[in-house]
């Protein structure tokens, strides 16, 4: 029994921590989230190159590091505290898990070498213009065709860098299917014709969503990743492994806005003292201390959860993901509160991470809809 | 990150399992169940022969260094035992108070000769310890104590009155902090001493708390007597001694602690499936929200001492009162609202009697978490300035003006 991170793991949350500092600044970020990609090819090639994190949770015999989800949501919560912009958390924590997930051995050759090397980004397109992420909410069809391979047809939303993504994981059933039963994923190159993407205007610029259009989208049987009909169950798996992944970062974010409020508290005056000696203030910010330090105690169990015990996974997942979102958004919105006026400003960052607890509360599936799957997975 | 236990541990799971099963299967099967928060005054005679019998079988003081009659068990083991006495649903103990605040102190701070006197009774459960601490006038402000003790050739003289004892009824000793020196500033005018319970100067009165039942008691001190050596460190260096206590204030124990909450729940989610509240789209939310709320709990717990097995006593750990106390209020809200309507009727209660159900008794006693070892709000002022680093609040350094506690109430 040790639940703390090894030397070598803390070694890694440092560089990374070192790195983001260089390049995931406010100015990084603000740049980044103006621009159409929505992320600085050059830092992304660097985090491939230099930090390797897209080749970390894929095992070595696909040409990854082979590292577990524990050293993955230490680096998080790190991009996470920073909101760094990289299409990191829609090519690892989502398509790739998917992939490792559902994808034959040869499939996975096909694709997760180039994802480690830095090569390929990718997405998942899972959930559709009525924003759920259960299996009901995948209306999107695969039809088969006669000769071979499918037809896809219907609109993919809420797809994380869907617009700049190389390659496209996406969610449909078989025409007339209902619920887990007729699912299957596909891996769908973005130029094939009938496929067209659309960038939103997100209130979150710091984390771009796509609309995919399907119009008779003609792919190959070999897009089909794994079985026909059974993909529920791994896209299931992969989107806890991605709920996990997304505590991660909540935590981080929450902790930096902690930082933000206590820093302030402690230097801006008001009748004649600093307003963190005021127990309104300290109240607010011993309150979001609870709530950071307890939300990393879930995120860090769910981790481990992930890297090792699936059936504690089922309930560790989406525990993490209601419970950091909440804390993340409170912590958030009180980081505002302290700020007082300047708070509102755009200028200050305090807005940054507001939007990106709110955005990150519903992607994925809102907290209620997560405490919902704790209540099923625990016989409520 | 290893979450797992190891053989080692599992064995000694299965060894404490085993034996806690025996016993309260056979001669002890009576105690199952009974004695815990809200329910700590029945059964007091059968609970000391309990705790005697947990002696002898070595199931006291597992942590402590082997030269005070501890087992020198490592963390991990001791948490294995109290989750195991909590799911064998064993009786609330009574030597607690000495197991986890006194013997930690006295190792910490006693001399040699409190060490060789009040260790070993301790761990052979046969002798019961209450605080002495909160005072009608210094509550959350500890260190307002006036309660006097003033040296009358080889003894203290103790007058005064202390309030919220727990066990105070059943207890032979009682570490108690007193302003020994008016003059200083008053954190550094105070005393812990070591008290006889049983004497003609120390008189005890049960308060009866909004369950209708007693556990908690006053204390009056009329011209008490001890020993002149039964100062713990130096004299009016007890404020020292007294911040070490709370330090000590659960450790390992927490996951048993965690278990009995774990019991609770357990219950209000049996009514809830069974009277249809799990289907109440409301409830069911705040019903999963108290599952995850008591996951989030354990998992705090395990990493909290994880870092302590490092040696460090970590942040993280200091928001462990605040989080647990406001869980178990909002569940014991979640009981009544879970029960509804039959919230209000107490099931087994005769006709003027006043004899609440454990679930009535955990809505009402919950309402003390927030309150003792430190409110919410004091807990809040100690995170913000201890762990986040805030100024301090305004605090009065002089000694409290001294109004002598005033005479009780004979009671027949």
């Amino acid at each position: 029994m040790n639940f703390a991170f090894t030397p070598e793991q803390e070694e890694m949350r440092r560089g990374a921590r070192r790195f983001l500092g260089a390049c995931s600044s406010s100015e990084h970020v603000r740049a980044a989230m103006q621009s159409p990609t929505g992320f600085d090819e050059r830092v992304w090639r660097r985090i491939a190159n230099e930090l390797g994190w897209p080749a970390l949770v894929i095992p070595e015999e696909h040409g990854g590091v082979g590292l577990s989800y524990v050293e993955l949501v230490a680096i998080l919560e790190e991009t996470g505290r920073t909101l760094l912009c990289a299409p990191l958390f829609s090519t690892v924590c989502l398509a790739t898990n998917a992939i490792l997930a559902a994808a034959s051995p040869s499939q996975k050759n096909q694709y997760l070498g180039a994802i480690a090397a830095g090569e390929l980004t990718a997405a998942l397109a899972v959930s559709e213009p009525a924003g759920k992420w259960d299996s009901s909410g995948i209306h999107a069809s695969a039809r088969p065709l006669a000769s071979g391979g499918f037809a896809l047809d219907g609109t993919k939303s809420f797809v994380v860098d869907g617009h700049t993504a190389g390659l496209l994981v996406i969610a449909a059933r078989r025409p007339g299917s209902m619920g887990d039963d007729g699912v299957s994923l596909f891996a769908v190159a973005p130029n094939t014709p009938g496929l067209s993407r659309h960038a939103r205007v997100t209130m979150d610029a710091t984390r771009k969503l796509s609309d995919i259009e399907l119009r008779d989208v003609r792919i190959p049987s070999s897009a089909l990743l794994g079985e026909l009909g059974q993909g529920w169950k791994p896209l299931s798996h992969a989107l806890d492994l991605a709920a996990v992944a997304l505590a991660a970062e909540q935590v981080g974010g929450a902790q930096r806005c902690l930082d933000m409020a206590v820093a302030y508290a402690n230097e801006r005056e008001q009748f004649g003292r600093v307003i963190g000696s005021f127990q309104a203030i300290k109240h607010k910010c011993a309150d979001m201390l609870v709530d950071v330090e307890s939300a990393r105690s879930a995120s860090y169990y769910a981790g481990w959860a992930a890297a090792h015990s699936a059936s504690e996974l089922l309930v560790a997942a989406p525990l993490a993901k209601a419970y950091c979102s909440e804390a993340y958004f409170r912590c958030a919105g009180e980081n505002i509160q302290i700020h007082g006026g300047v708070g509102f400003t755009w200028e200050h960052d305090a807005h940054l991470y507001f939007k990106r607890a709110k955005s990150s509360e519903s992607l994925l599936g809102s907290p209620s809809y997560h405490r919902e799957l704790v209540a099923l997975r625990t016989g409520l | 990150m290893d979450l797992t236990f190891s053989a080692e541990d599992e064995a000694f799971r299965v060894e404490v399992r085993d034996w806690l099963e025996t016993q309260l299967s056979g001669e002890y099967r009576e105690l199952r169940g009974i004695g815990g928060p809200g329910d700590e005054h029945v059964a007091f005679e059968a609970r000391r022969v309990w705790e005697k019998h947990l002696g002898a079988a070595g199931y006291t003081c597992l942590g402590w260094p082997r030269e005070y009659g501890g087992r020198a068990l490592k963390l991990t083991q001791q948490m294995i035992y109290f989750e195991e006495y909590a799911r064998a649903r064993a009786p609330g103990r009574l030597g607690h108070i000495g197991e986890e605040l006194l013997g930690p102190t006295l190792i910490a701070f006693g001399s040699d000769a409190q060490k060789k006197r009040f260790l070993p009774p301790i761990v052979r459960g046969e002798q019961f310890w209450c605080q002495g601490y909160s005072e009608p006038n210094a509550g959350s402000d500890l260190a307002s104590v006036r309660t006097r003790a003033v040296r009358d050739d080889d003894s203290w003289l103790i007058t005064g009155q202390k309030t919220w004892t727990s066990l105070a009824h059943y207890s032979d000793w009682a570490f108690v902090l007193c302003r020994t020196d008016d003059a200083a500033p008053k954190h550094k005018g105070i005393s812990y001493l070591l008290v006889p319970m049983r004497q003609p100067g120390i008189t005890v009165r049960p308060i009866q708390q909004m369950t209708g039942t007693s556990e908690f008691n006053e204390v009056f001190f009329e011209n008490a007597h001890t020993d002149a050596d039964l100062v713990v460190g130096e004299v009016n260096a007890g404020w020292k001694v007294a911040m070490g206590t709370l330090a000590f204030e659960r450790g390992a124990s927490t996951l048993g602690q965690q278990l009995n909450f774990q019991n609770e729940l357990n219950a209000i989610v049996a009514i809830a499936k069974e009277n249809g509240a799990s289907q109440d789209p409301v409830l069911r939310q705040r019903l999963s929200q108290a599952i995850i709320g008591l996951r989030v709990m354990r998992y705090h717990a395990l990493r909290t001492l994880s870092l302590m097995q490092g040696g460090q006593l970590a942040r993280e750990a200091m928001i462990s009162k605040l989080y647990w106390a406001t869980w178990h209020r909002e569940l014991g809200k979640l009981a009544m609202d879970v029960l509804g309507a039959r919230s209000e009727i107490a099931e087994e209660s005769a006709a003027g009697t006043y004899d609440l159900t454990a679930l009535q008794r955990l809505f009402l006693f919950s309402r003390s978490d927030t309150i003792y070892a430190g409110s919410n709000e004091i807990q809040r002022n100690i995170l913000a300035e201890r762990a986040l680093g805030m100024p301090l609040e305004p605090r009065s350094l002089t000694a409290p003006t001294a109004a002598t506690a005033k005479s009780p109430e004979k009671i027949s």
